[in-house]
């Protein structure tokens, strides 16, 4: 009998929607014990910040302010570019460009399955209008997507989970791709790209915002290798992604703007409910 | 007697939550790989010790929780978890009379069991990771089952469990 509701249950899970509440309900029992497990990790790193010694904050300070000062003129220069793109649009009768909403978040330090990248992440539903799908990024490039949001946590899939692809191009020239996760940490693979395409080692590859779940433009990975096999149908392209996957302790969660397209019919708008 | 009787059910519960809390605790990704599955261990004992409590139904649950707290499917570790509880209700008797380096054999065949339930249901939804490396929790569950059984045994008697 349980084996015939372990099967449903599965089925369910697997196919659709529906036991999103059972699995929200069973979280909200873990979470007190994934977040009292974490807590020695975060105490290293609380003791670690604590008892860093004068010079090294201070070291740390100095670093920190000069990056601050490069970082404030080049955001002087982004505004007016900003400003000049968004007149220049008006002009064309293009859509405008919106700003996205963030939202930072804390990760847990628990461990999922050891065959899939996933983290657990302490914001959930309670905290704000998370839904699946949202993306997720530091502060180098894009990490990954939620999978499961439950009452005060939520589980996300990192861009290396072998079930994850990435809808990317190559910065330089508009190249397509999607990058697929290869489940082993730091590398992704792009698929079917014949063997001529014109992608380089070094290729910044940015999020192409086709697919719906990621905004476009956000750094993803950087092409590791290229292997042009003539005896294999496409090439073999890997990358590295930028994001710290394994360091970074907060994340953002990003809210896409939704009206970056004509005429305010947006395509997209079905993959907020609907994208595993 | 009714006192001890709840007593003993609090008791159990605790190490259940304590197996849940090392199987989701960080580790290195090597030793990630060779985790134990505490849980099912927990399980096995429990199901040997006091069958009259610990059964089928519970392994059902414990291995539901199991599956929210690794995101794994629903229903994946729950299904495996009720097998292993089902089969050690059957060899209890047998299992309490053997000698603790042929139960810890025993209990690795049973995990091996659980692990291989997980390796199908995931090779059905298209994620198998390959046979081998699944087998690795088997191995050390296997090598730490003496541990567990002995730990568990003296917390039962010393505070009665029944």
């Amino acid at each position: 009998m349980l084996a015939l509701l372990s099967v449903t249950l599965m089925t369910l899970d697997h196919r659709s929607d529906y036991v999103r509440h059972v699995r929200a309900g069973i979280a909200v029992i873990v979470y007190p014990l994934q977040y009292l497990v974490s807590v020695p990790a975060n105490f290293l790193d609380w003791t670690e910040d604590t008892l860093a010694s004068r010079e090294s904050l201070q070291d740390q300070n100095a670093d920190l302010r000069r990056e601050n000062q490069a970082l404030r003129s080049q955001l002087h220069k982004l505004t007016f570019i900003e400003a000049e793109n968004r007149h220049l649009r008006e002009l064309l009768q293009s859509s405008k460009r919106i700003g996205e909403r963030v939202l930072i978040a804390e990760l847990l330090s628990v461990d999922l399955d050891p065959y899939r990248r996933q983290v657990v992440i302490n914001k959930g539903e309670q905290d704000d209008l998370l839904y699946r799908g949202q993306p997720l990024v530091d502060a180098y490039g894009v990490m990954g997507k939620l999978v499961h949001v439950n009452p005060f946590s939520s589980t996300a899939m990192l861009i290396t989970d072998p079930n994850h692809a990435l809808p990317v191009q190559v910065n330089r020239n508009g190249l397509r791709a999607v990058a697929v996760g290869t489940g082993s940490e730091g590398l992704l693979e792009l698929q079917h790209l014949p063997n001529n395409a014109d992608i380089e080692v070094g290729d910044l590859l940015v999020t192409s915002g086709l697919g719906c779940v990621f905004p476009a433009g956000y750094p993803a990975a950087r092409v590791l290798e290229v292997d042009t096999n003539p005896s294999l149908p496409f090439a073999r392209v890997t990358a590295e992604p930028l994001a710290n996957l394994d360091r970074s302790r907060e994340v953002l969660l990003v809210w896409p703007s939704t009206e970056n397209l004509p005429g305010g019919t947006n395509p997209c708008s079905f993959a907020v409910e609907e994208t595993p | 007697m009714n006192l001890t009787h709840h007593h003993g059910g609090w008791l159990i519960v605790f190490t259940f939550v304590l197996a849940l809390a090392l199987s989701i605790i960080p580790l290195p990704h090597i030793l990630e790989l060779l985790r134990p599955e505490w849980m099912a261990l927990v399980l096995i004992y429990w199901c040997m010790a006091v069958p009259s409590r610990v059964g089928v139904t519970i392994g059902w649950l414990v291995g539901l929780l199991q599956d929210v707290s690794r995101d794994a499917l629903l229903g994946q570790y729950a299904l495996a978890f009720a097998l292993v509880a089902f089969l050690t209700l059957h060899l209890h008797q047998r299992l309490r009379v053997f000698p603790i380096w042929q139960q810890a054999l025993s209990v690795g065949v049973l995990i091996m069991l659980e692990c291989l339930v997980v390796l199908w249901i995931k090779g059905l939804t298209g994620q198998s990771p390959g046979f081998w490396k699944i087998m690795l929790p088997a191995v050390t569950s296997l090598l730490f089952w003496p541990l567990i059984y002995l730990l568990l045994r003296h917390v039962r008697r010393t505070y009665n469990v029944s």
